[in-house]
């Protein structure tokens, strides 16, 4: 789950970490006077904000106020703007590039560094970057040598910094993130390092241990939240054919054989392992809500006994007369009785995986 | 002789009582396994289906002489399950169990490794060796004994591979589901080392799917240390960047883990790759 930027600098501050001095409002008339001149910032997930002019700049409340109104309500890159941060504007000297993520080949958690900050880090070259794994029993002063040398500090922001990484270091750990990534990291003027900008990424798998968490925004579309509340893999992508499979790697293969044969796919949606008709039901609603062309239904039974799917969607068409066009390809565990029960509500399943394919994308007309 | 699971394999299924527990030792043992024991703490002493219920994975093994174990326990208690298992001295290690946390998987799988303990998934289907025995979930209808290896990522994908291999007059030695996490305890080049060892496997079969460099790593191990031929299938052709396709691992990030650059790079190391799953046992009839 990736965290607002004010969430994120909240999260940061309670660690100890400096950031700029600030304040939220998700209504003009909420600013209040504080110290001017501010940035007043959108507070979206999507990046490339500033491009889209969602950043702009106050010398005074009133001028803020009528800034926050141009912000609020923007949609950047299909995302509605709901909050704005108004924040001190910094004397910066210097911006660095630090983060902390986590590294599939090592199986450790990796800090990346650079002196080039306050651009994105895929445009800095990559001598020019320092990517270290941390040991998996904590930060180590060896980091802050590296650190030094890669971005050039000298020997007062160096003691901050070492500071700041031991600090993210921790709450990395703390709060199961997957990403806390700053950038810019600024020294300013007068030598003091902050966090200029703060991404954060919790691992949604380590919610259960983090609920303060729970209520915060996601940059889910409404159909995307419903099916996270349910607990079904769903992802909405730009076609006009809706793909029900079980199991990620069968899925993304036939969105694959889709397009292969000419077709796209516009919702994925992932049953996963159940066995239990009533969630079959549940995604079938979910994929009607989607309103695609025509749904494709493709399953392997192992787990996900084909019968169950079957009467899953048995249950969600009889309920509420679906009028999208529907393909299904059956196989594996129980196809034999899966095929007979969709028959009963007129649905003709076959077992060859190309076939159905082709026969989907023609009934979706592309 | 197969890989991971033999003739010597003696399992345990720590979580036995529950509903997915119990429902797969049933299984694993009509495919052959030999199922020693349960674990599930406070029902030591009873049994399922014949098998014997422990407390501890400890006294497990010390009654069963077991050397493996299939975890089912939920994702909250999966870290200390595993920690449990390597304490005990099992060096085969299989987690079923998905959506548990990076950073427990991190641990147990370094922790596993510090003690010479093979962890296979987390978020796997686990280890089917047919004739000789399974540990996991995959469906045993699907599988014949043969002379292909089949390493993978996914778990109903591999299905369909491995049903289309098997209808097509192929079988296998070892099909190890290496699961689809960010953070599992064997990659694919850790058990390409194992299927090049063994002398039954004659032929490869590799399952990746976008995320991660994973097949990239494999596609440069292959053109060094792998003699045998290798076929694969790439999932996740279709998926747009930054959008997460239902496995936590497979994303692509930062332009990294395209099915193009993994396609690419195990074409240059001499794997022939197919362009539909189905299309896998074609592929080797050609090149038989």
């Amino acid at each position: 789950m990736k965290l607002f930027e004010y969430r994120a600098k909240q999260l940061m501050a309670e660690y100890g970490i400096p950031v700029p001095r600030g304040a939220v409002a998700s209504r003009p008339e909420e600013i209040a006077s504080i110290d001017y001149p501010v940035a007043v910032k959108a507070q979206v997930l999507a990046g490339g904000r500033g491009k889209a002019g969602g950043i702009k700049f106050a010398d005074n409340v009133a001028e803020a106020r009528s800034r926050a109104a141009e912000i609020i309500g923007m949609t950047i890159k299909g995302e509605k703007t709901k909050s704005v941060l108004l924040e001190e504007r910094l004397d910066v000297a210097r911006e660095l590039y630090l983060s902390l993520t986590i590294d599939r080949g090592s199986r450790s958690i990796v800090l990346m560094a650079s002196g080039d900050g306050g651009v994105e880090i895929e445009s800095v070259p990559e001598e020019r970057i320092l990517i270290v794994s941390v040991p998996l029993f904590g930060y180590s002063p060896f980091l802050t040598k590296l650190l030094k040398s890669r971005m050039g500090t000298d020997a007062a922001v160096t003691q901050q910094l070492e500071d700041l990484a031991l600090k993210l270091y921790k709450l990395f750990i703390s709060e199961d993130c997957e990403l806390a990534e700053i950038n810019p990291l600024v020294i300013t003027r007068d030598g003091r390092l902050i966090a200029a900008d703060a991404k954060i990424t919790i691992n949604d798998d380590a919610l259960f241990r983090h609920a303060e968490f729970s209520r915060d925004a996601d940059d889910l579309t409404p159909l995307e939240q419903r099916a996270k509340a349910e607990d079904i893999a769903f992802v909405q992508l730009e076609g006009n054919i809706g793909v029900i499979a079980n199991g990620a790697g069968l899925t993304m293969a036939t969105l694959d054989i889709l397009t292969i044969n000419g077709g796209r796919a516009g919702v994925f949606l992932d049953l996963g392992g159940t066995d239990d008709p009533e969630k079959v039901t549940a995604a079938f609603n979910l994929m009607k809500d989607a309103k695609p062309a025509v749904i494709f239904l493709n399953i392997f039974g192992g787990i996900t006994k084909c019968d169950t799917v079957a009467l899953g969607v048995k249950a969600a068409v009889q309920e509420s007369s679906i009028k999208i066009p529907i393909v299904a390809r059956i196989r594996g565990v129980n196809d034999d009785l899966a095929r007979d029960i969709l028959k009963d509500i007129g649905i003709e399943a076959t077992s060859d995986l190309i076939s159905a394919a082709k026969k989907a994308v023609a009934a979706g007309g592309n | 002789m197969a890989v991971l699971v033999d003739g010597g394999t003696k399992v345990i299924v720590q979580g036995i009582t529950g509903h997915q527990g119990q429902f797969h030792a049933r299984s694993m043992r009509e495919f052959g396994t030999r199922v020693v024991g349960g674990v599930t703490p406070g029902k030591g002493g009873s049994a399922v289906d014949g098998i014997p219920v422990f407390d501890t994975v400890l006294d497990a093994v010390s009654s069963t002489g077991a050397n493996a174990t299939c975890i089912f326990v939920p994702a909250r208690f999966a870290k200390d399950a595993v920690f449990e298992a390597v304490s005990a001295g099992l060096k085969l290690i299989v987690v079923i169990t998905e959506h548990i946390p990076f950073l427990d998987a991190m641990q147990f799988t370094t922790y596993a490794k510090l003690n010479g303990a093979t962890v296979i998934g987390p978020n796997c289907p686990g280890v089917s060796s047919p004739g000789y025995g399974k540990i996991g979930i995959m469906p045993s209808k699907i599988f014949a004994r043969g002379d292909v290896g089949v390493i993978s990522r996914s778990g109903t994908l591999t299905y369909e591979i491995v049903n289309a291999l098997t209808e097509s007059g192929f079988g296998e030695t070892t099909c190890v589901g290496i699961g689809g996490d960010p953070i599992i305890g064997s990659n694919f080049v850790e058990i390409l080392s194992l299927l090049e060892a063994d002398a039954e496997t004659k032929r490869i079969v590799m399952v990746g799917e976008i995320g991660g460099t994973a097949e990239e790593e494999a596609a440069t191990f292959i053109s060094r240390h792998v003699s045998k031929p290798v076929y694969a299938y790439i999932a996740g052709r279709s998926a747009p960047p930054g959008k997460r396709m239902g496995h936590a691992g497979a994303i692509i990030n930062r332009g990294k883990g395209t099915a193009e650059s993994k396609i690419e790079s195990l074409e240059k190391a001499g794997v022939k790759v197919a362009v539909l799953p189905t299309d896998v046992p074609g592929l080797m009839k050609k090149g038989r």
